[in-house]
């Protein structure tokens, strides 16, 4: 298909996306690994000064750190857990036949559209407020005391708050997956005396693997970077009980205006989502080739 | 299945998928009820807010009223649409060549630039709002129109490259033998066939930069501030705000609740990368 | 107007030599096919004479004219593609006038000349259709209007009748073959089909891992191939190519002979074998024959009206004259 003339311009072509890309990641990524090691504080300009691997020492040794991370490793497996097996059980029963399908599907994406810091306050407020959030109301009504939820559970508050918004992703990947299942491979396992159960861990779950992993790959990258729910909620607190690694970072380059500090944790932050995308790469590799 | 599925059957599926459906879809409900209410009514009890208090649209004209709101609305659009106008400049050239002429390089490439899309945001962050400081980007409309074009750049190429690798090849190839230049070619033959799937493209990306919410908060303050912004200035109110929390909650989100409607499919091909088909 | 010559043509994709340098001389008027198996560098052949692939090394002539170099559009040539290549957004009309559109003709006479090539084609009460309303066949036909309305040097025909069934297959030959004789253009038509290349061509060119094994007339092939592949390549069923003693005895390493040059007989003959399956087709019987000791199974053309019985003994007699000797190398022995 190709012929000398169209390879150059293609060449052409592709650079603008190229050249803007590599500066969008090198530029950014050097800067950050140099400050790394400075001792930088925007706040005392002038006493910028080579702090070697201080950064990264104080940052990790930091109890706030351990936190954060306990924290992230929360978040993410919680999410996780509830998006992946939620948005299975969801994607099987969506699949099955029924009035108003296109109605219903569109109620079950809709969360996602949400845009996170509309979420996070609908839910702690309307919801999860112990006076005014129907939750309380209801409680109340019923004659038991109301859960503070985001008093005695702040994590596990926004992990369910970012679990509602992502359910629909998984759901309508896993959907998606499902449906393109042979359905006369069920046909076949059924004619052989297979229950639904069997059918279901025999043929569906292999199928659905591939898309499974996906999801979780997918979801943990973009999970590392939860921050907006944490910010318009809890701001992080009380303490550190709901800082994840992000949040910590920006406390650290935002707040307290530490750059040689902040640089170190998005560093850590970096590495950390490297290894999630190297496995998550493959996968899509795979796939390009196909 | 051969079988006719029995009526009976059908019907739970409907119930059960129903109430799952409604569960999920309840909140965005919710808050469409309470932006008509008053403040007082908006924190009675649920039963009461439905059926025994008045509704009104001062919620929302209060909302309104505050200059403010529409100017962080407008800010929304203005980068939502420029910076998906921008990322196609560049993303359709690139897309097609990678398409259409294809190198030994270009699977590497098209990696590379996924690649950059996951990237932590809070990795650069400290670079990224000091270049934004020194060059009087911070607080600007066209600073974030950027920043926003360069995250979802990764995603547009790859969804408008999924997209042109389904034009069959033979049909550009006839175009040519019937005589059209490159030009030609791009206008009278790959465009018409390529505009549903640009559409697609361009629909889910408004999405996901209205949404966006890392940058949009951290790189903007008064003036420039896109909805996702200024919603986080109810997080410490004065007073009584449910209703007008809804109120502005529902007019943030419903452009893109109805462009969601439209982009199931597209969601699927733009965010797993082709992992899954 | 439709000579076209190459010379010393190669193609080169990556580290394969997809076809070798290659010489060929293509007559004004003559409707050319290019036939041979799957790979054997066919396609990659009418692709490189419509300018979508550059050559690695070599000249392509039009009209006496080096067209080499030359991008698709310039080559005066139409190709009608194996998925017929519509355009799905235009209607029928549009797709057959879109040549005469880049060719800056005048609107007037684009209607008139799309009328012209519909009336022919029997497309007249499709013209305001898009591709997808449209069956098989008839998109086929929108195809070849758009290549006619280019009033082309040559035509070329990559595959096209392959996705269409059985009986259009027939029909669209017999139409195709009809244009030929009205327009009196070059034709250069891909198969894989021999039955197509033997009915409709007037030169095979008969190709082989990018070479080719030999360029004639249908008939010329079928009675004097020039190797033992174009024997066992044209003639369906296959021409029965038998080695050891029986070549031996004629000085030839392999002896061909096609299955309607072999007499049957129940009581006396040549050879002997046992009958295995049989393909009734009605007018003629193919009946495969088993332990003859000389093939694993040889195949001969009986009258359809003869009866025989699975597992009987049969006697083979093969016509003396139709024996096709081939020397070791495969080359036949004149």
């Amino acid at each position: 298909m190709a012929t000398k003339a169209s390879r150059s311009s293609a060449r052409l072509m592709i650079s603008p996306a190229v050249i803007l890309l590599l500066g969008w990641m090198l530029v950014p990524l050097c800067m950050t690994v140099y400050f790394s090691f400075l001792y930088y504080n925007l706040l005392q300009p002038g006493t910028t000064s080579f702090a070697g691997w201080d950064n990264y020492y104080w940052f990790i040794t930091d109890p706030s750190f351990t936190d954060a991370i306990k924290n992230t490793l929360f978040l993410v497996a919680g999410v996780l857990f509830i998006t992946t097996i939620g948005g299975l059980g969801a994607a099987l029963l969506l699949d099955k036949p029924m009035f108003g399908q296109g109605l219903i599907r569109i109620m079950v994406i809709a969360p996602f559209f949400v845009m996170p810091t509309v979420s996070a306050l609908v839910w702690k407020n309307m919801f999860m407020n112990p006076v005014n959030g129907i939750f309380g109301q209801i409680v109340t009504g019923f004659g038991f005391p109301p859960i503070d939820f985001f008093g005695q559970y702040p994590l596990a508050s926004i992990t369910f708050i970012v679990s509602w918004m992502w359910l629909p992703f998984a759901t309508l990947i896993l959907l998606t997956a499902l449906q393109s299942l042979d359905q006369d491979q069920l046909e076949a396992a059924e004619m052989d005396g297979a229950s639904w159960l069997n059918r279901f861990w025999y043929i569906m779950l292999p199928h659905l693997a591939r898309a499974i992993t996906v999801v979780i790959l997918i979801q943990t990258i973009f999970l590392l970077s939860v921050f907006a729910e944490i910010l318009v909620t809890t701001n992080g607190g009380p303490g550190t009980a709901t800082t994840n690694l992000t949040y910590l970072i920006y406390v650290s380059s935002l707040l307290q205006f530490d750059v040689g500090m902040g640089s170190a944790g998005g560093v850590i932050a970096i590495i950390l989502a490297n290894i999630v995308a190297i496995f998550l790469m493959r996968m899509i590799g795979k796939n390009l080739d196909a | 299945m051969a079988r006719s599925i029995s009526k009976k059957s059908k019907i739970i599926n409907t119930l059960v998928a129903g109430f799952i459906g409604f569960l999920m879809f309840f909140p965005i409900l919710w808050i469409v009820v309470l932006s008509f209410k008053t403040e007082e009514n908006a924190i009675r009890a649920p039963l009461e807010i439905l059926f025994s208090s008045g509704w009104t649209m001062e919620s929302f004209q209060t909302v309104q009223a505050r200059s403010d709101y529409l100017k962080h609305f407008s800010n929304s659009v203005i980068i939502s649409l420029g910076s998906t106008a921008l990322a196609l400049i560049v993303a359709v050239p690139a897309a097609w060549s990678m398409a259409f002429v294809p190198s030994r390089h270009t699977k590497n490439v098209l990696m590379w630039m996924l690649s950059t899309k996951m990237l932590p945001p809070v990795g650069v962050l400290v670079p990224i709002y000091l270049l934004f400081r020194d060059f009087d980007l911070l607080d600007t409309r066209f600073g974030l129109t950027i920043v926003l074009m360069l995250i979802n750049l990764p995603i547009i190429i790859w969804m408008l490259y999924t997209y042109f690798k389904e034009i069959p090849g033979e049909i550009l190839e006839a175009a040519r033998m019937d005589g059209a230049s490159l030009r030609e070619e791009i206008i009278y033959v790959l465009t018409p066939m390529a505009i549903p799937g640009i559409a697609s493209t361009v629909l889910l990306n408004i999405i996901l930069a209205w949404n966006e919410a890392f940058w949009t908060i951290n790189l903007t303050a008064a003036k420039a501030a896109p909805l996702t912004a200024f919603i986080t200035s109810y997080s410490s109110p004065e007073g009584l705000f449910y209703a007008k929390l809804s109120a502005a909650s529902i007019m943030a989100i419903a452009p893109i609740l109805i462009m969601g409607w439209f982009s199931q499919k597209q969601l699927v091909r733009g965010l797993t990368f082709g992992a899954v088909k | 107007m439709g000579r076209i010559q190459l010379k010393d043509v190669q193609k080169t994709f990556g580290n394969v030599e997809v076809i070798p340098p290659l010489n060929l001389e293509i007559e004004d008027g003559e409707f050319v096919v290019f036939v041979g198996p799957s790979g054997c560098g066919k396609s990659t052949l009418l692709r490189l004479i419509a300018g979508l692939e550059d050559t690695t090394s070599g000249n392509i002539e039009i009209d006496d004219i080096d067209a080499t170099d030359l991008p698709p559009a310039k080559r005066s040539l139409a190709m009608v593609f194996q998925s017929y290549a519509l355009y799905p957004h235009m209607s029928v009309r549009k797709n057959i006038a879109f040549p005469m559109k880049m060719a800056k003709i005048d609107l007037e006479t684009q209607n008139t000349k799309v009328e012209a090539a519909a009336k022919s084609l029997n497309l007249t009460d499709y013209l305001d259709r898009k591709p997808g309303q449209l069956s098989g066949g008839q998109r086929q036909r929108v195809a070849i209007g758009r290549a006619i309305v280019r009033e082309p040097a040559a035509f070329l025909f990559d595959e096209p009748l392959s996705n269409l069934d059985a009986a259009l297959r027939v029909g669209m030959r017999l139409e195709i073959m009809d244009l030929h004789k009205k327009l009196e253009t070059t034709m250069i038509y891909v198969t894989h089909d021999q039955v197509e290349a033997m009915t409709m061509a007037d030169k095979i060119v008969v190709l082989q891992d990018g070479r080719i094994e030999q360029v004639g007339s249908p008939l010329e092939l079928y009675h004097t191939p020039k190797n033992k592949f174009v024997a066992g390549f044209i003639g369906s069923p296959k021409m029965n190519l038998i080695e050891g003693i029986e070549a031996k005895k004629l000085n030839a390493s392999t002896i061909g002979i096609r299955p309607e040059h072999i007499k049957m007989s129940k009581t006396e003959g040549l050879w002997k074998g046992t009958v295995g399956v049989a393909e009734h087709l009605g007018s003629d019987t193919f009946i495969h024959i088993h332990n003859t000791g000389l093939l694993e199974m040889m195949t001969v053309r009986i009258s359809g009206d003869v009866q025989v019985k699975h597992g009987e003994a049969i006697y083979l007699t093969p016509e003396k004259n139709k024996i096709h000797c081939f020397d070791a190398v495969g080359d036949r022995i004149l």
